[in-house]
Parts: structure tokens; C-alpha cells; sequence
């Protein structure tokens, strides 16, 4: 069999979610797929966080939240373009982050989960106070226009805003790859493993761990930021402490230490409170704790780690299957 | 006090193999504990003393048999061995830091239906420094203290078999003769059985009428503790002193 | 003068029902070591049992009692199933666990009694305002029933043979195995009796602020604050700083910041004690492992 390279099947992935969806998908679908795309990207900052980094951040939604407002309140009030809006929200959240990591993160996993936690209990709140309703919209929110196509591009507002995303979605992720597997990448896998001999190997955990927390929190804040984006508004009541477990949820079942399984995360929180709530309002937040419980107990490396030992298994048959290779 | 021991043996070990996941640590031991008397179990460090006493007490896996008073205790649960009033003075000495000394040893009663108060009079009789310090925090006790209270807490139990771990280990000189001095009166007043396991092998043979030398899980000699001491080619090709 | 009197009389009301919840997570951090993010969800739960047996015309303190019961039966069998294989899992297993827990009972909730906003009545009545508009006869009953049930708890660890033993068991469970206390029961124990008095501040608060599936999520970042405030490794710091975060929210509230940023206010006092003290008022230094 002639030896692909990964690489090669990645850019067809790529490709094909490009192209695709033009073809195929009706103005709604396109925009679920987009939703995908950017609900993998903030589970890609939360998996950075937890799954490389080993911290429990339970607030995630809250820095979507923060991307979100910066991308509106930028182009509602300043008419900033919308492509313009993403490295400030990204500037905006990170900042964010770092500064509620700094104190939770010195003091180890359970006091940054409280915290981020109480973090995302409390931002409709503070999104709907008085004091910033000039910019925030308070309860009613803010609604931005959405793109269109630039240079007369024959496809829809919702078309382009889902290869826009597309597009931003592939350079975090291959950047995100990149910093996973380079030197900080392995110094981070080294604290999550092993605190205590990475810190006599003298990496620097606190500077380390507030890193990965504060690109975590950027990286979510520009999937929020995109969300504006391609929603068209933002709203309190949409950034609950609901958000944060979805995200939550899409990391687990995805797999928090695979890079890939943030994409299967986001399909699944997606599409599966679609279907879940034809049966009733409630449903989906039930299966998501009975599927979060079932997890934790039988496949902890979520869906990416059942995928990978299948895989591997798989490899391991037809090894077996053809014998030893003629020499 | 050898030649007084007629009835059957207390604890009866044989063929006992135990460890720690892969790691296998005693591998075949075999040795008794006679009943009302004190054998010692000697040797160096990572012998596996401390990991026998854990096999007694039910807290590794074990395959072999550990007869206690007849009956075979290796499926038990540790608090069901505590129930049948096995005393375990464990390695490192186990103190409740945050609850007071009385609680420590109230909380060494647990099994019992019957009233403690008389026991925890008693007990105390034995460590005056215990009394002193009563309703203090025992994380506070001196190394030298938590033994005592160590020892107090498993008496609680009104042990019919009593494992004591290294009782001397991390204390002064003198600190260690005044703990074996009072363990003398226990020996001597409470007619417990006792399983000692110490390092300090001449310190034990004072105390002890068996003893048993254990090198990498495995019992390399045997014997009463009066001969041993007096062979003075046995201690020091075994016990180096 | 008066109104600042007023403020704080009623702010220690609240702050009963925090310390409540307050009091049930630090029991089962000492014991495990986890936080459990499913305690208020938890309590609401056995609000709504409480609310369905009095429809079912049981009078109120037959139900109160019935829902106890229940709720420590609930609190028990979670920990036998769920959180005991999880004891020695990594803080997300058992932070997931948690999350699962709370997902599910709030929308079980949502989905067996509704989403609506329902009464919850208050077995003190309405009446007048007692001691010149001082206390509601609500806040005057259930700051009694809280301090009331705080004492025994206090009472059950100091006193008896099993309170002490759950403490053995918590703090030192290989020790307390040699002694023969089953840390397995004991834990469980703890567990129910964490969800007995949640479901008793459940109960207190249902009649001020409604019973709906989201009813507790403030109670409980509120106790949240308090714990860390007292210490999170101190059972009188959880109750000392639960009763404290009521006087603070109303104090903050009338005078400060307004009844609009009342979670935000619990926010920055979680913030503040993990900047300044993070061992809290009354709290050891933890070890940073945890
Ligand atoms: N919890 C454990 N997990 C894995 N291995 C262990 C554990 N405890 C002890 N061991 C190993 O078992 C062996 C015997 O240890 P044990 O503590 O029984 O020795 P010991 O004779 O009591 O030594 P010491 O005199 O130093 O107390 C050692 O090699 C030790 O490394
Ligand atoms: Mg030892």
C-alpha cells in the first residue's frame, strides 16, 4: 500500500468541509456546521487548558462571552469590520483569563475550577448591568448585521460567514497542534503528569499553567467572537452557566487530551440536544449528565481515545491478517 | 516465659505470599505467634516487616493462609480484623493530627459495646504524658508522644493480638527506653499476645521470647530470643551487633 | 440606623441557609477531597419532593421529615454507586461526576415539575413583621430551624461515638480502618447527612425566593464564598463565613452595588480570600496538590 502522508488526508478533510457544504447544505445546515466549527474551537481552548495544561476550568463560557461582547460592541458601536473584531476579542479574553488564573492557578485544580465556576454563574449578570448597558445592550442585547460575501463572491451571507470560520478554525487548530507538540507543548504534558519532577526538572509550573490558561481563554474567546459573528446577536441570557457545561460536555466526550476531539465534541453538542429535545425540553441537559457520568466511568479518553483504540486495533488485525511482509 | 506456652498459637502464618500490584514482596513466609507471648520479627530496611504486619491486618492482597485464633482472616475487610480485636500500631504511627489526644483514643474503642472509661484510665496509668495532654490537638504531640498515644489508641481495642510496627523508630535513645519500658508493664499486666517488628534487633531480643529474621520476604532464621542473644556467632553473621 | 439593623438581622436569615450548604460541602471536602457542584441542585431536588408530598396533603412537618429521610437515603445510595468507584479518580473524573449529577437533577426537575416559578410555603406564616419590622416571621422560623440544625450537627460530630467517627474516617481513613470504623459507611454517611441539610435550607429558602429548577444556583455560589471565606478545611469556618456572605449580600445590596450584582458580589469575595488568604478565616494551608 503506498504511504500517505497525514498531512495529505488532513488538507482533503479540509477541502471537503470547505466545499462540501456549498454544494449540499441548505442556509440552516451551513449554519449548524458553522456552529460546529466554532463550538470546536472554543472546546479547543478548553481541552488546551484541561487536557494539556491538567487544570479544571469550568468557566469557559465566560470567556466565549467576553469574545462575543468585544466582536459586538466593536461593531455596533465603532463599526469596526467584522474580521477586525477577532484579535482584539482575542486580546480582550485572554486578558480576561489571566487575570482570574493568576490567584486560582497558583493554589492548584480544585480552587481554579470553583473559581471559574463562580465566573460563569455570574456573567449574565454582570452583562446585564446598568453601568454598561450603553455598550452591552443590557437585557435586550446587541444585534449586528451580518457579512456578506466580499468581492461580489456568488455564495450567501451564511455561506461565507461558514468558510470564514472554516478558515479561522484551521489556523488555531494546526496552530494549536504545532505548540502541542513543540517544547512547551511537552514541558506542559510534563506538569500535567508530573508536577513534582517536571518543577525539580526546573519548568517554571505557575508561568506554564497561567500560559496554557490564558491562550485556553483566548482561543474560546474567539470561537465567541465568530459566534456573534454568525448568530448576528448577543444576549445575557444566552451565556449562562449552560454554556459553560455544554462546553464542558463537548470536551469530555470529545476527549480533553486529543486535539481532534474537540471536533467531536462540538459535533456531538451540537447535534445531539437537536435530537434529544424532540423528546422534550429537558432532555438534553439529562443526557448530557447520564453521557458525562457514562464517560467518566467507561471511556475517559472520550470519544478521540475510543477512536484511537479502535484504530489501533484495527492496525493490530491486519498486521496479523497478512502475515509477516515477504522481504 | 517460653516454656509457660502450652495452648495453640495466637497467629499462625503459613505459606504467605503478598505485595503491591506487580511488585511482590514476601514470598512464602511462614512463623506463629504464640498465644500470651512476644515474638519479634527482625530486619533490615525493605525487608517487608512492615508489609507482613499490613497482610495480618488485611490491607494488601495476600495468598497463603493467616490463621488468627484458629481462623483464616485473609478475606477480611481491615476493619473486620480490628473488629476480632487485632491491635495495629502502624508504621509511621497512624495519629488522628487533628483530633484531641482523648478522641485518638476513644476513637481506639470504636468496636466496642461495652464502657470504655475504665479502659481510658488505665491506659493513661500507663502514659502520664497522655494524661497532660488530653484535650489537646495530638498533631501537636512530640514524635515520642504520638508513639505513646500509638500504642494507647490499638490497648483501646483490648487487642488479644497487638501489632506493634517499629515502635522505636525516629526517637531519642531515651525516648525509646522509656517506651520499651513501659511496653515491659503492658507485656506484663495487659497478657496480650504481641507481634514486634523492629530494626533494632537488640533492643527487641530484650523483650521478646521468639524471634524470627526476615530477609527480602523470606523468614532466613528462627528461634527463641534468649539463644539468639547468647550466640554471639549467630547475631553477628545475622543480626550485625 | 435602623435600616443598616434591619439589613444585617435579615442578611443573617440568608446567611443560615448558606452556611447550611456551606457547612454540606466542606463535610464532604474533608471527607474526600472533592467539591461537590451538585449540592444545590441537590437540595432543590428534595424541595420539590418536599413540595409533592405536601400536595399530596401530608401537613408540613410530616413532609419536612419525609423529605429528610429521603433525601438522606438519596445522599447515601449516590455515594455507594457514584462517587465511591470515583474516590481515587483524577479531579475530572469526579468533577465531570459532579457536573452529571447537576445537569441531571436540574433537568429532571425541569422535566417532572416544570420550569414555572411555584410557591413554597412557609410552615412560620406570613403574619405580620415582628419586633418593629424587624424580622418576618419566615426569617425569625428559619434562622431558628438552620441555627437549630447547625448546633446538632456540631453536636452529632462532638458527642457521639459515630460523629467521632465519621471525623476519624475523614481525616484519616487508613488509621480509622486499623481501628475498625468502616470508612466506605462512613463516607456514605456523610453524604446523607450533607443531603438532609441541604434539603432543609432548600426548604428555608424555597418560601423567599421561589422554588424553580435554578433556585439554588445562587445559594450555592453564595456558599461557595462562604466556605472559602471560613476556610474550606473548616466546618465552624463554613458556618461563621456562610452567615457572614448573608450580611455581606444585603449590606453590598442596599448600600454598595446594588440588588443587580449579587452574584458578582460572591464572585469577588471568592476572588479576594483566594488572593489575600487562601486558607480562608479558620482554614489550615492546604498542601497545593489537591
Ligand atoms: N505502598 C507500596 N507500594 C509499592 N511498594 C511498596 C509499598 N510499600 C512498601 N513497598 C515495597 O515493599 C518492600 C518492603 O517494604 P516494607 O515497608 O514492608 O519494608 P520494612 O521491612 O517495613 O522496611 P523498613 O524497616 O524500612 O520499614 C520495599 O521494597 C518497598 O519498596
Ligand atoms: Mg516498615
Amino acid at each position: 500500500m503506498p504511504n500517505i502522508p497525514p498531512q495529505f488526508g488532513i488538507f482533503l478533510f479540509i477541502v471537503a468541509a470547505a466545499v462540501l457544504p456549498l454544494v449540499f447544505a441548505s442556509g440552516y445546515q451551513t449554519f449548524q456546521l458553522t456552529m460546529v466549527v466554532i463550538y470546536a474551537l472554543s472546546v479547543l481552548g478548553k481541552n488546551l487548558v484541561t487536557g494539556f495544561g491538567g487544570q479544571v476550568s469550568l468557566g469557559q463560557g465566560a470567556f466565549y462571552a467576553v469574545g462575543a461582547y468585544t466582536a459586538a460592541v466593536l461593531m455596533d458601536q465603532w463599526d469596526v469590520p467584522y474580521w477586525a473584531t477577532l484579535p482584539i476579542a482575542a486580546i480582550t479574553s485572554g486578558l480576561v483569563g489571566l487575570m482570574l488564573g493568576l490567584p486560582a492557578l497558583r493554589l492548584g485544580g480544585l480552587y481554579l475550577a470553583l473559581v471559574t465556576f463562580a465566573l460563569a454563574i455570574s456573567v449574565p449578570q454582570l452583562l446585564k448591568y446598568k453601568a454598561f448597558e450603553g455598550w452591552t445592550g443590557g437585557v435586550q442585547g446587541i444585534v449586528v448585521s451580518k457579512p456578506d460575501a466580499p468581492f461580489n463572491l456568488p455564495i450567501s451571507s451564511d455561506s461565507w460567514i461558514y468558510l470564514f470560520s472554516l478558515a479561522v478554525g484551521v489556523v488555531f487548530f494546526l496552530a494549536i497542534t504545532n505548540l502541542v507538540n513543540s517544547r512547551i507543548g511537552r514541558a506542559l504534558k510534563a506538569i500535567r503528569d508530573q508536577p513534582l519532577a517536571a518543577e525539580a526538572m526546573g519548568v517554571e509550573l505557575a508561568r506554564y499553567k497561567t500560559l496554557t490558561f490564558g491562550v485556553g481563554a483566548m482561543v474560546t474567546g474567539i470561537g465567541g467572537a465568530l459566534s456573534a459573528i454568525a448568530v448576528g446577536f448577543v444576549s445575557p441570557d444566552s451565556f449562562t452557566i449552560a454554556l459553560s457545561l455544554t462546553l464542558f460536555v463537548g470536551m469530555v466526550v470529545g476527549g480533553a487530551s486529543s486535539i481532534s476531539g474537540a471536533i467531536y465534541g462540538a459535533l456531538f453538542i451540537q447535534f445531539i440536544p437537536n435530537i434529544a429535545e424532540e423528546i422534550s425540553k429537558a432532555i438534553p441537559g439529562v443526557v448530557y449528565g447520564v453521557i458525562l457520568i457514562a464517560v467518566m466511568f467507561f471511556a475517559p479518553g472520550g470519544l478521540a481515545g475510543v477512536i484511537a483504540n479502535q484504530l489501533r486495533r484495527l492496525r493490530a488485525a491486519r498486521v496479523v491478517g497478512t502475515g509477516r511482509a515477504p522481504s | 516465659m517460653a516454656d509457660t506456652i502450652t495452648e495453640k498459637p495466637i497467629l499462625e502464618v503459613r505459606g504467605l505470599h503478598a505485595g503491591y500490584g506487580q511488585v511482590k514482596v514476601l514470598h512464602g513466609m511462614d512463623f506463629v505467634v504464640n498465644t500470651g507471648g512476644v515474638t519479634a520479627l527482625l530486619g533490615a530496611n525493605g525487608a517487608g516487616k512492615t508489609t507482613t504486619l499490613r497482610a495480618i491486618s488485611g490491607m494488601v492482597r495476600t495468598t497463603g493462609d493467616i490463621l488468627y485464633d484458629g481462623e483464616r482472616i485473609n478475606a477480611l475487610s481491615t476493619e473486620a480484623i480490628a473488629a476480632m480485636r487485632v491491635g495495629h500500631v502502624p508504621d509511621g504511627r497512624g495519629t488522628f493530627m487533628e483530633l484531641t489526644v482523648e478522641e485518638n483514643l476513644k476513637l481506639g474503642g470504636y468496636t466496642r459495646r461495652d464502657d470504655t472509661a475504665a479502659d481510658l484510665e488505665r491506659i493513661c496509668t500507663y502514659f502520664p504524658k497522655l494524661k497532660q495532654r488530653f484535650r489537646q490537638q495530638a498533631g501537636t504531640l512530640s514524635g515520642g508522644e504520638q508513639q505513646m498515644l500509638a500504642i494507647g489508641r490499638a490497648l483501646m481495642i483490648k487487642p488479644r493480638l497487638l501489632l506493634l510496627d517499629e515502635p522505636s523508630f525516629g526517637l531519642a535513645p531515651l525516648i525509646v527506653r522509656e517506651i520499651f519500658e513501659i511496653m515491659r508493664q503492658i507485656i506484663i499486666s495487659e497478657r496480650t499476645s504481641i507481634l514486634l517488628v523492629e530494626q533494632n534487633a537488640s533492643l527487641a531480643l530484650t523483650i521478646a521470647d521468639m524471634a524470627y529474621l526476615l530477609e527480602t520476604g523470606r523468614i532466613v532464621m528462627s528461634g527463641p530470643a534468649d539463644e539468639i542473644r547468647r550466640d554471639e556467632s549467630l547475631r553477628r553473621s545475622y543480626l550485625g551487633y | 440606623m435602623e435600616g443598616v439593623l434591619h439589613q444585617i438581622v435579615s442578611g443573617i436569615a440568608t446567611g443560615g441557609i448558606y452556611a447550611s450548604i456551606a457547612l454540606a460541602l466542606v463535610m464532604i471536602f474533608l471527607a474526600t477531597h472533592h467539591i461537590n457542584f451538585a449540592q444545590g441542585e441537590m437540595a432543590m431536588f428534595s424541595t420539590y419532593i418536599a413540595l409533592t408530598l405536601l400536595q399530596l396533603g401530608l401537613p408540613y412537618w410530616a413532609a419536612f421529615l419525609a423529605t429528610l429521610v429521603f433525601s438522606f437515603v438519596m445522599g447515601v445510595i449516590l455515594q455507594r454507586i457514584l462517587l465511591e468507584p470515583l474516590a481515587n479518580a483524577p479531579v475530572l473524573a469526579s468533577v465531570g461526576a459532579f457536573l452529571g449529577l447537576l445537569l441531571i437533577f436540574n433537568n429532571v426537575a425541569g422535566w417532572l415539575f416544570s420550569y414555572t416559578l411555584k410557591p413554597f410555603p412557609s410552615p412560620f406564616g406570613v403574619g405580620d413583621p415582628m419586633f418593629g419590622g424587624m424580622f418576618s416571621r419566615h426569617e425569625l422560623g428559619s434562622t431558628v430551624v438552620t441555627m437549630a440544625v447547625l448546633l446538632s450537627v456540631w453536636a452529632f460530630f462532638r458527642f457521639t461515638r459515630l460523629g467521632l467517627a465519621m471525623r476519624g474516617a475523614a481525616y484519616n481513613p487508613v488509621s480509622s480502618r486499623l481501628v475498625g470504623v468502616p470508612v466506605g459507611r462512613m463516607l456514605a454517611l456523610g453524604w446523607g447527612l450533607a443531603a438532609g441539610i441541604g434539603a432543609i435550607a432548600g426548604m428555608m429558602v424555597a418560601p423567599v425566593v421561589f422554588l424553580d429548577p435554578n433556585m439554588m444556583g445562587g445559594v450555592l455560589l453564595y456558599a461557595f464564598a462562604g466556605a472559602l471565606l471560613g476556610g474550606i478545611t473548616s466546618p465552624l469556618g463554613a458556618v461563621v463565613g456562610g452567615v457572614m456572605m448573608g450580611v455581606i449580600e444585603n449590606l453590598a445590596g442596599a448600600y454598595v452595588v446594588g440588588t443587580e450584582l449579587k452574584l458578582t458580589t460572591a464572585l469577588v469575595i471568592i476572588v479576594l480570600v483566594l488572593v489575600v488568604k487562601p486558607s480562608g478565616l479558620f482554614g489550615k494551608a492546604l498542601a497545593s496538590r489537591v
